[in-house]
């Protein structure tokens, strides 16, 4: 890891950070509102890759626990972990980390479906499967119940996808990280 | 523009240093997990006001710390009371009630600068093959990329706006990503020009 790798993790983080402020889109049929940040998550991985992505948002998390009011509506502090949400604040490493290693096996044929096909199963599959099964523990409640209750975030994450997707493959062509 | 969320003190607690607090913070939280038992959690509940009584927090910072996780506390207590019984329902709110207090226990009294003291002095006993400068580095960097993301964000958008592109948040990301990237570079570059490494 070199200077340039620091660098990108640092501005990463700092972009997650920036996207928390991002006003967010509430959706018109379910009412659920959809922030800006879990977009940071994909795009640090298909961006960065697998280890720096996953680094980025270790950076992140490290810098909300310490009490900066980074997550959306000026959230932060070790008491976002302790809620019931925390597992997908956790999951955000998992998730950048396997967009990343995706982004990187698919690099030389990254077309925009391919990319999508990547941050569905990195940014919403792997987020709800660290994410419930916490909710489900720390919650004292079923796996099943926990997810069905996290089923009105599924299109706003699927909305996210196609956007991540989106700017992945432009920053692909315009200004590429990743080198295979 | 970037604060952090502490309150002014000076107990016990804000005297505390960040490393004992965050301990006294994993031991109380396994422990109420540990430890499924009414019994547990009133005596945590006894530690969490003594706590905010010594640090002289008032009852609004408690408040303003539960409310983020106000509606899913809600979602899951009716939940519980459907599913199992009211007793067990409220033993669930109640835990995570005492996790989130707890944790903004730590977090009122303690600024972000002292975490990040802390985190440096912690590195200084950590072995060898941490890069302990590149971790500080990071964090530094980061702390300085928050604003000139968010300004670089309101740039290109008040740009796509005049373009009549501003419900494309495509159009907004990839100048913002690509822009801060160039602006990354540049950084790493003044960095090793100056035989950072």
């Amino acid at each position: 890891m070199d200077t340039r790798d620091t660098v990108f993790i640092a501005l990463f983080a700092a972009i997650m950070a920036a996207l928390a402020v991002f006003p967010p889109i509430t959706l018109p049929v379910i009412g659920v509102p959809i922030t800006a940040q879990s977009m940071g998550v994909m795009l640090a991985g298909g961006v960065l890759g697998a280890w720096r992505g996953a680094l980025a948002m270790v950076l992140f998390l490290t810098l909300v626990a310490i009490g900066l009011p980074l997550l959306p509506g000026g959230r932060g502090g070790f008491g976002v972990f302790m809620g019931p949400t925390g597992g997908f604040l956790v999951g955000f490493v998992l998730s950048a980390f396997v967009i990343g290693w995706l982004t990187e096996q698919f690099w030389h044929s990254l077309s925009f479906p391919v990319a999508l096909a990547i941050c569905l199963g990195g940014g919403v599959v792997v987020l709800y499967a660290v994410g419930v099964p916490w909710i489900a523990t720390v919650a004292k409640i079923s796996p099943l119940t926990a997810l069905s209750g996290s089923l009105a975030f599924i299109p706003g994450d699927i909305v996210k996808s196609v956007i991540a997707a989106g700017v992945i493959v432009t920053v692909r062509r315009a200004y590429p990280i990743i080198t295979r | 523009m970037l604060s952090d969320l502490y309150v002014f003190g000076d107990s016990l607690l804000h005297r505390a240093r960040p490393l004992i607090k965050i301990l006294a913070l994993v031991v109380f939280c396994t422990g109420l997990f540990l430890f499924d038992h009414w019994a547990v959690i009133a005596i945590a509940g006894l530690m969490v006001a003594a706590g905010f009584a010594v640090a002289g927090l008032r009852p609004h910072h408690g408040v303003a710390a539960l409310r983020p996780a106000f509606w899913i506390l809600v979602a899951i207590f009716a939940v519980q009371v459907w599913l199992a019984d009211l007793a067990l329902a409220t033993f669930i709110i109640s835990r995570f009630a005492l996790l989130i207090l707890a944790a903004s226990l730590v977090t009122l009294t303690t600024t972000a600068g002292e975490f990040v003291d802390g985190i440096e002095a912690g590195l200084k006993h950590a072995p060898g093959w941490v890069p302990k400068t590149r971790i500080a580095l990071a964090i530094s960097l980061t702390l300085r990329f928050i604003p000139l993301v968010r300004s670089v964000l309101i740039e290109v958008r008040q740009a796509q706006v005049a373009r009549g592109l501003e419900r494309n948040i495509t159009a907004l990301l990839v100048p913002v990503v690509v822009r801060t990237l160039k602006h990354a570079d540049e950084t790493a570059q003044a960095i090793q020009a100056r035989s950072f490494d």
